[in-house]
């Protein structure tokens, strides 16, 4: 594994996209549900609403970033707000 | 009562494992060294984000970034209505359409790398067919110096390359219309204009998505044909965004920023494959619906 330079804070990142697919597998059996049609007009699941959460996240960090508004923990708890808000609306 | 077996599971198990290797566990290392700095030896210190501060205020990655949409832009811009007009007007039936369908398909099968090749010796002063005659017009065009050459160059091996991608896929679509909405046409009399706006452009409508956005995908990655040709230059002039990306991976060894760099282009690949797969089983639902 040391060929991989694994580092503490990017074995938590894929500890908890893993956790978090764990959790979702695990509710896709639980809680069988039905595709919805959002706010953008396609049909999504859970777990196409996390993937999109994902992605949003990954710019929103980016984008703080760029700006310099300091601390990325800002851009984690945006990306949780807009996280929320997609797995309401979309 | 049916019974059930979860044994199909296993099944899948192989493509679970080659996907760990051959994607997973890559873009995990990637990742790990976006967020360090090494001098090689495989020792690594702690970077932090500054390697993504970096690339975003990079003005070399917003200049690929730009000639990468501009490129892109106008690919598209000529192989969509060229492939549409193509596909008007090759043959419906008959010898000749299988003859125009196997030389559309020709080169579609040719190796990137071996484009590349044609074209840079297609396009050479000395031996290529292209460029002596070009010069002996009184021309002066060297895609190894010259600015726009060179875009030329690339922008017209891509057109000859992808074109009939397109073309093939708006022919799929205008095939599968029905007689019957060209007799309806001519009853009312429709101008030819006319039945191209309102009968054929939306028929192609799906397989024109799926054609654009294939196309955007692929101009968005090209690497080898503008490498063999012009290597990303004269300068940086056809620098695209993975070739500048190879320079600083593997030529200057700046694994860091290079991976930071990878993992955004990644990104804008994921939204724009996203996107993709939207539109691909939105339309299979349409298709199957109707």
């Amino acid at each position: 594994m040391a060929w991989m330079a694994w580092t503490w804070p990017t074995a938590a990142f894929f500890m908890v996209i893993a956790a978090i697919l764990a959790v979702m597998s695990y509710l896709a059996i639980r809680y069988p549900e039905t595709p919805r049609r959002g706010i953008l007009g396609i049909e999504t699941t859970r777990g196409d609403r996390l993937f999109i959460s994902l992605l949003v996240a990954g710019f929103v960090n980016l984008a703080w970033l760029w700006a310099g508004l300091g601390t990325q923990w800002g851009a984690l708890a945006l990306s949780l707000v807009l996280a929320a808000g997609i797995f309401r609306t979309v | 009562m049916k019974t059930r077996n979860e044994k199909a599971w296993f099944l899948i198990l192989p493509v679970l494992i080659l996907v760990a290797f051959s994607a997973v566990v890559p873009l995990m290392t990637v990742v790990n060294y976006s967020v360090q700095d090494t001098f090689g030896n495989n020792v690594f210190f702690w970077a932090g984000l500054e390697w993504f501060d970096e690339m975003l205020r990079s003005e070399r990655m917003w200049n690929a970034l730009g000639r990468q949409l501009v490129f892109s832009g106008i690919i598209l811009a000529i192989e969509v209505p060229l492939g549409i007009f193509v596909a008007l007007h090759m043959p419906k039936k008959g010898v000749w359409a299988s003859i125009c369908l196997v030389l559309m398909a020709l080169p579609l099968l040719i190796p990137w790398n071996v484009v590349g090749t044609i074209w840079q010796i297609f396009g050479r002063v000395d031996i290529g067919l292209l460029g002596h005659t070009l010069d002996s017009l009184g021309i002066d065009y060297n895609y190894t110096q010259g600015f726009y050459a060179a875009w030329i160059t690339v922008i017209a091996m891509d057109v000859w390359h992808w074109t009939s991608l397109v073309a093939l896929l708006a022919y799929a679509g205008l095939r599968s219309i029905p007689d019957a909405y060209y007799q309806a046409a001519k009853i009312d009399q429709a101008t030819r204009l006319a039945v191209f706006r309102y009968i054929e452009l939306p028929k192609m409508r799906g397989v024109l998505t799926i054609a654009i956005l294939l196309r955007f995908m692929d101009s968005f990655k090209i690497y080898t044909e503008p490498f063999v040709l012009t290597g990303g230059g004269p300068g940086n002039a056809t620098t695209f965004l993975s070739i500048d990306l190879v320079k600083m991976a593997l030529g200057q060894f700046d694994l860091g920023p290079a991976a930071a760099f990878s993992l955004m282009y990644f990104l804008v690949i994921m939204v724009i494959s996203y996107v993709f797969y939207i539109a691909m089983t939105n339309l299979d639902k349409e298709e199957g619906g109707a």
